[in-house]
């Protein structure tokens, strides 16, 4: 049976990362965008998940993180800075922001992070936009030009893609080494039951600020990947909703899940342009589904596809979890 | 002087609304772990119950029973028993997203189902200005005075001086120990969610006329309620009332004095200071550490 | 000789209620020692509030004469305290080979090494001797969630075990364990004091167990300790026959 799970799972894999790579050859442009900004958009949610499903921490700042790698991005690679050493300074920048922030508010009781990452990203907002000597305002920046990689220019769409495709791949791997780590045993120990594993020694409260700051320095990556993927950056897009959109994003593709962020952010990234004809509704539709699933299956898609392929499995192992007591007390 | 007077009364006022909403936003949070993202909303919409009431060639004081009477149906009764009792066995967490899902369909609802342009509002005091104290106030703030003190005083009356209101107290501090001595938890719950929801449509068309009704106020005004709530200090409804209360003033000197850019930074500020140097709150008890 | 845990004038309030009124006791290297007392005379909040769990309203309780007085829980666990759970508290996804690794990484290297060293932190041999130990050998790549009840004690037991912990404190580990797996339990649980050479403190309802188990018995009642001795004194003492019955 095992064998028979681990096999699918391959072949699943197998299969989207194909289809991954042929896609774009039979999309416009446009749709290539689209493809490419959902696999920006999945770097975020992945580093949102680590905070969100594996941490169970509620941050708010996500899209400030991806803001912050964007304009410096943006800033420094239009003044010649060299393309590689963008995700050095955006990575190190949101790690060590992630940590000050989250520091003080983890201290005192857990759900305040989501009340100063609220806080934070706002503030962050307001400054992208009225510092314009930094961020050129409400003008933003614009001419951002895309890497060359290994002699190879990624100008364009297509290539571009699989630049950001590789990024995605790397981060995926990376994330998945450091969830099979102790670290990732912690995390495990620490969403499930944080009083158990203070009483094992494991520090819930430096192993959160972990999951935080490393969170918010992937969505510094992915703001890294994302200034040259519009070439034109302002302070619009790093608004709340859109980290209101990266929290919901990773709740309907499954918190906790590893391949939930994926699911997640095809459904943000690409509702919208399905919805196109209703317009407006969209956001309002997106909003239903978001409530009707959580309500229903608040482990989101991955947690029903977990439910409809491992169903007959679990019935079995069910009868073996409530472990009642033998003997009356 | 007298400038600073006025300033300091339109600030009571306006604070005295986000007192309001904090304290409906503290007693869920209290009685049922609820963390309603969606409180901003629950201000904001309110109002637009009144306008579509007027709308209809409604009377004025008609149109507000009804948007009260909606808004208990609605964000009361509906929230509570559509979202909050499905989602709150699973943790607090699904719940937090559920509200915040809440926020941004109450959000587009109003955008896409009524206008997103600003409506105006009409305020129920002459727009007239009165000499108060050797200074030139707006009757409208004395008038939104009077009335959020009103609503206090009697929300405090009906907590400390009938049984229920005691009930409900018992309810908050402990459900299990009130549940044990015979209170009807689950009743006082609900009673809970009717209080707030009746006190942000007050809040809503208190707030409205000031500052136009839109379908983005929400956001601001659920940043508002939170700060004022957790400045106040989280676990008090009395903190919710002095957060309010505070922020209303600071917040209105900042506009006056300071760029009008970063009105909003100041509020913010004090939250993040709060939080690093005071987490309980300025009326806060420091809670047990569980873990 | 400082004692291992010494607990001076121990107090805990809740509001009006006092939980624990002024508790003090010592316990000595390698010494069972076994707390009993009627229902809601405070044991499991005595429990939290010297592992930190709780923070005592008033009082001391030093660790090898340091004073350790509301450390965080995962703190005093590094300095070597450890405990088991009255209610289950193993992690059901997790194997229980994965179970015990949890337990011991923690005190091995530091956060640096644990994120880029080997994925079991070196632990296998010692988590699989433990497995050994409580006789879980055939369930070592079992889903914890599969084990029976008595199983999980054993298994939440080992657990408190791995890091070689100089104190343990145990609450309630007989517990609803049927009763072969009783005398498999407090064997072990002797066993293994003698071989890590470790102190444990027991809170347990089960009287015949707690008489077995422990060399010394400390009774609470209503917050305060009513009665110290061997077992079988303190079963005769009429304050601690009136306790029990007068309740």
């Amino acid at each position: 049976m095992r064998r028979w799970t681990t096999l699918l799972n391959i072949g699943t894999l197998t299969l989207c990362a194909v289809f991954l790579i042929v896609l774009p050859f039979f999309l416009r442009p446009y749709g290539v965008y689209i493809l490419t900004l959902w696999a920006v958009m999945t770097v975020a949610a992945i580093g949102l998940n680590l905070t969100l499903g594996y941490a169970g921490q509620v941050s708010m700042a996500q899209a400030a993180f991806v803001g912050i790698g964007a304009y410096i991005t943006a800033l420094l690679t239009t003044h010649g800075w060299p393309f590689w050493s963008m995700y050095i300074l955006a990575g190190i920048a949101c790690f060590a922001i992630g940590w000050l922030l989250g520091y003080p508010a983890l201290r005192v009781q857990h759900h305040y992070l989501a009340f100063v990452t609220l806080a934070f990203n706002t503030l962050l907002f307001l400054a992208f936009r009225n510092e314009e000597w930094l961020t050129g305002g409400n003008y933003g920046v614009s001419n951002i030009p895309r890497p060359p990689v290994l002699g190879w220019t990624t100008d364009p769409p297509r290539s571009f893609y699989f630049f950001c495709l590789a990024n995605l791949g790397i981060v995926s791997v990376a994330t998945w080494w450091l969830l099979r780590s102790p670290w990732g045993r912690a995390f495990v120990a620490l969403r499930e039951n944080p009083i158990r594993a203070l009483s094992l020694g494991v520090d819930t409260r430096r192993y959160t600020l972990m999951a935080f700051a490393l969170g918010a320095a992937l969505g510094g990556i992915s703001g890294v990947l994302y200034a040259p993927l519009v070439q034109f950056v302002d302070p619009v897009p790093f608004s709340l909703a859109l980290s209101l959109n990266l929290l919901m994003m990773v709740v309907v593709g499954g918190s906790g899940y590893f391949f939930g962020p994926f699911l997640g952010a095809i459904v943000s990234v690409l509702l919208p342009e399905w919805l196109r004809f209703a317009e407006g509704y969209y956001l309002i539709g997106y909003a239903l589904l978001v409530m009707v699933l959580i309500v229903f299956y608040p482990s989101g898609l991955m947690g029903l596809a977990e439910r409809i392929i491992y169903r007959p499995q679990k019935t079995a192992a069910a009868s073996a979890t409530t472990a009642v007591p033998e003997t009356a007390p | 002087m007298s400038d600073i007077l006025q300033l300091f009364v339109a600030g009571l006022a306006t604070g005295a609304i986000y007192a309001l909403a904090a304290i409906g936003f503290t007693l869920l949070w209290q009685t049922s772990q609820t963390i309603n993202f969606a409180q901003g909303e629950f201000v904001m919409l309110p109002a637009f119950f009144v306008l579509a009431a007027l709308l209809y060639g409604v009377p004025f004081w008609l149109a507000v029973l009804i948007a009260l009477a909606l808004s208990v149906l609605i964000l009361g009764v509906l929230f509570k028993v559509l979202l909050v009792d499905p989602m709150i066995r699973h943790g607090v967490l699904p719940l937090v997203i559920a509200t915040i899902a809440l926020a941004l369909l109450l959000k587009e609802g109003v955008k896409e189902l009524y206008s997103a342009e600003a409506q105006a509002f009409p305020p129920f005091g002459a727009a007239v200005n009165v000499s108060f104290f050797g200074a030139t106030v707006a009757l409208q703030s004395l008038v939104v005075l009077g009335v959020a003190i009103a609503v206090v005083a009697s929300l405090q009356l009906f907590l400390n001086g009938t049984r229920t209101g005691r009930c409900m107290q018992a309810t908050a501090q402990n459900p299990n120990a009130a549940r044990t001595l015979g209170v009807p938890v689950d009743r006082m719950i609900l009673y809970t969610f009717l209080i707030n929801a009746a006190l942000v449509a007050i809040a809503s068309i208190l707030v409205t006329p000031i500052y136009l009704a839109k379908f983005s106020n929400g956001e601001w005004l659920g940043l508002y309620a939170f700060i004022a709530a957790i400045v106040g200090g989280f676990n008090q409804v009395r903190g919710a009332i002095v957060g309010g209360l505070l922020l209303g003033v600071v917040d209105n000197f900042a506009a006056a004095y300071l760029s009008a850019q970063y009105r909003l930074a100041i509020p913010l500020l004090i939250l993040i200071v709060v939080i690093l140097f005071r987490p309980q709150g300025l009326l806060g008890r420091i809670e047990e550490r569980t873990v | 000789m400082t004692p291992v845990l010494e607990v001076r004038d121990l107090r805990k309030s809740f509001g009006g209620i006092h939980a624990v009124d002024g508790a003090s006791f010592e316990v000595c290297e390698g010494e069972i020692l076994g707390i009993i007392g009627p229902n809601g005379s405070g044991k499991s909040t005595l429990f939290n509030c010297i592992l930190g769990q709780l923070r005592p309203t008033a009082g001391e309780v030093r660790l090898d004469g340091r004073l350790v007085t509301g450390m965080r829980p995962c703190d005093l666990n590094r300095l070597g305290v450890s405990r088991t759970f009255q209610l289950l508290q193993v992690f059901p996804e997790l194997s229980v080979r994965e179970n015990l690794i949890l337990a011991g990484q923690e005190h091995c290297g530091t956060m640096l090494s644990r994120l880029i060293g080997r994925r079991d932190a070196g632990l296998t041999p010692a988590a699989d001797r433990m497995i050994e130990f409580f006789r879980l050998g055939h369930l070592a790549d079992q889903k914890a969630s599969g084990l029976s009840y008595g199983q999980q004690k054993l298994l939440d037991a080992a657990m408190a075990f791995m890091a070689g912990p100089r104190l343990v404190l145990l609450d309630e580990p007989a517990g609803g364990v049927n009763l072969t797996m009783l005398a498999n339990l407090r064997d072990r649980l002797k066993a293994i004091n003698v071989e890590q050479k470790s102190t444990f403190v027991v809170i347990e309802h089960n009287m015949e167990f707690v008489m077995a188990l422990c060399q010394r018995i400390v009774v609470l009642a209503e917050g305060r300790i009513i009665a110290e001795g061997e077992p079988a004194a303190v079963r005769r003492d009429p304050k601690v026959i009136e306790a029990y019955l007068g309740h």
